[in-house]
């Protein structure tokens, strides 16, 4: 019983951050419909970011999150310039080749990073890595309740910024109806433009998160595109809260099985989970519209 | 159409002709060890546009497919001793099998949500033998090759006489299909789902038709994997680089014609080689990834669009 108990305290801890490393597609894929399974190799190459700052320079990872959140926004704003110009403005089937070209991206950045760092793992050092509180006989590691706090705090900003600011409220008209932003005078790719530099920019932290929990190595993205996409699809596409609570989910059964069943089976929940709710929901569980 | 027939039933006898051929002449076995690799893709790329080029539902569970024909094969030889034959086509009917259920579960889903789910059934397969200890678990499990039967000198040799005959059951299958009510069916449902279902198209038969077609052919691809190997493990049976490098071979030859497949699997496979051998398996994988981005974003009806195009404009030069 204490070892569920300590199973469902971790994983809400894991899922939180899971929600942080997931909001960026929930705003490209959920709200702007990008077949974006490029975010995760955004994502570890944010990480590796972070990792050569720290390494190098000896700069907190967290801090280090931050310093690249301005180049990560304007990467993102070139790379959808990028898809918009070759897919989405030439209409016909934009998904199809969208997904493939998203896939040639990541190959392409998990190769560079190979060439640039090698296969190994890496880990970042930083006065909260490695220390563990104890609470009777629960252990639970002072990374993970760094992630938590900083995730939560992450997705509280992001939701304040989708519903409070004009620009967060224009992203989600324009997830809406494209065509009524049009006729009011404002420019939806612009817009759209915008909404991804943000989903990326997110990824300075969250990509910092990823490198704090665990060492990080080229080809992790490939196991985060389950638990990304887990997360937005469960979450009913777009929604940020709904991201959380989804995340905490999935953070949770995970762990559980990983008590009960053991690590091997570990890659395979997430993506069984988002199987379960394609199947029976194909839009999603909350899908946004058919 | 007739001719047409002949003259590919004649180019598929004298390919054979010529693979069987190269087995007598030859004495390097380097030339049968990346003819095979390639003649696999061919077959894995052909067998993809059944689904993905006819019908643009794009899976990118080609290594499911793949890694199941793999596996099939290892669990019959070290089960039953099984000879190749055997399982190789054990390996299409599971396939085949595997096609009907990822058809039948994926019937609704459409466009990225379909792509999305043949990912996801990858890794739980995968995950699953990762944890079956009787074909080797995670660790892999080595296979023993039985002796050769003449006229072949070399196990290798047969692998590769082998994957030739699936080319030719592969290309054949897909010509088929392009041609008959089954291909002009499923390029109606490409174009317009909804459209083709109420003007009488039956849309869900049709994918599932494929999905079946589509998974016993790569399944068969999959099967003799394993004694060529010699070796089978499941991270690189069930690799997500197959389902990126058939795909990459399918958009960059063009989906629309039999022929894109197979052009595209040739120029990617010996490029794949080339760079193999001569620089690593990184910047092999770094071609990939360009050559697909490109090709999508250049071309995106692959080779045989810009052959298409370019005949169209000479027609019209002349006229």
């Amino acid at each position: 019983m204490d070892l569920l108990l300590g199973a469902v305290v971790i994983g809400v801890l894991l899922g939180c951050f899971y929600a942080a490393v997931s909001l960026g597609l929930s705003v490209s894929f959920g709200l702007l419909d990008v077949p974006h399974v490029a975010h995760p190799a955004f994502l570890v190459m944010a990480s590796y970011a972070v990792y050569f700052l720290n390494d190098r320079f000896d700069i907190d990872p967290l801090l280090a999150g931050l310093l690249i959140t301005p180049a990560l926004f304007l990467f993102g704003l070139a790379a959808y310039r990028l898809y918009y110009e070759t897919f989405e403005k030439r209409g016909s089937d934009a998904g199809v080749r969208g997904i493939a070209f998203f896939f040639g991206i990541a190959f392409i950045i998990e190769v560079l990073i190979i060439l640039q760092f090698g296969v190994d793992q890496r880990s970042v050092t930083a006065s909260y890595i490695g220390k563990a509180w104890r609470i009777g006989d629960m252990r639970i590691p002072i990374r993970l309740v760094v992630a938590f706090a900083v995730a939560a705090a992450l997705t509280i900003v992001l939701a304040l910024y989708l519903s409070r600011t004009f620009m967060g409220r224009a992203i989600r008209a324009v997830a809406q109806d494209q065509e009524a932003l049009r006729l009011m005078g404002a420019n939806p790719v612009k817009i759209k433009q915008w909404a991804f530099g943000i989903a990326t920019a997110v990824l300075g932290i969250a990509g910092a998160l990823l490198i704090i929990v665990a060492p990080v190595e080229p080809t992790l993205d490939r196991a985060y595109i389950g638990r990304t996409f887990c997360v937005v699809v469960m979450a009913g596409l777009g929604s940020m809260t709904g991201t959380l609570i989804a995340a905490i989910i999935l953070g949770v059964v995970e762990t559980i099985v990983l008590t009960l069943f053991g690590a091997s089976w570990a890659p395979a929940i997430s993506f069984a989970m988002l199987l379960g709710i394609l199947a029976v929901r194909p839009q999603g569980l909350l899908g946004r519209r058919s | 159409m007739r001719r047409n027939s002949i003259a590919f039933w004649v180019g598929a006898a004298l390919f054979l002709l010529a693979v069987v051929l190269m087995t007598q002449l030859i004495r390097n076995e380097y030339p049968f060890f990346a003819g095979y690799v390639i003649l696999q893709f061919v077959v894995l790329a052909v067998a993809w546009s059944i689904l993905g080029g006819y019908a643009g539902y794009v899976n990118f569970g080609t290594s499911a497919f793949f890694g199941v024909g793999v596996y099939t094969a290892v669990f019959l030889s070290k089960a039953l001793g099984a000879p190749l034959a055997v399982q190789i086509a054990a390996a299409a009917t599971v396939g085949a099998l595997l096609g009907f259920a990822v058809g039948l579960l994926t019937l609704r889903m459409q466009g990225i949500f379909f792509s999305i789910a043949t990912i996801a059934l990858t890794i739980v397969i995968e995950t699953s033998v990762t944890n079956w200890r009787f074909v080797g678990g995670a660790a892999g499990i080595q296979m023993q090759r039985p002796p050769v039967t003449p006229p072949f000198e070399t196990y290798v040799q047969m692998l590769f006489c082998v994957q030739a005959l699936l080319v030719v059951v592969a290309v054949a299958v897909a010509r088929y299909i392009q041609s008959s009510w089954i291909g002009r069916g499923l390029q109606a449902l490409k174009d317009d789902e909804l459209a083709a279902e109420c003007t009488g198209v039956p849309t869900l038969r049709l994918k599932v038709l494929a999905c079946v077609i589509s998974g016993a052919l790569m399944c068969a691809a999959g099967a003799p994997a394993a004694m060529y190997l010699q070796y089978a493990d499941p991270s690189s049976a069930f690799n997500l680089n197959y389902s990126v490098s058939v795909l990459a071979m399918s958009l960059i030859g063009g989906t629309a014609h039999w022929a894109g497949p197979v052009v595209g699997a040739i120029l990617l496979g010996v490029t794949q080689q080339l760079l193999a051998v001569t620089i690593s398996s990184e910047v092999n994988v770094l071609v990939l990834g360009v050559m697909l981005v490109l090709f999508v974003v250049a071309a995106p009806e692959g080779l045989i669009g810009l052959i298409r195009k370019a005949g169209r404009y000479r027609a019209r030069g002349e006229a």
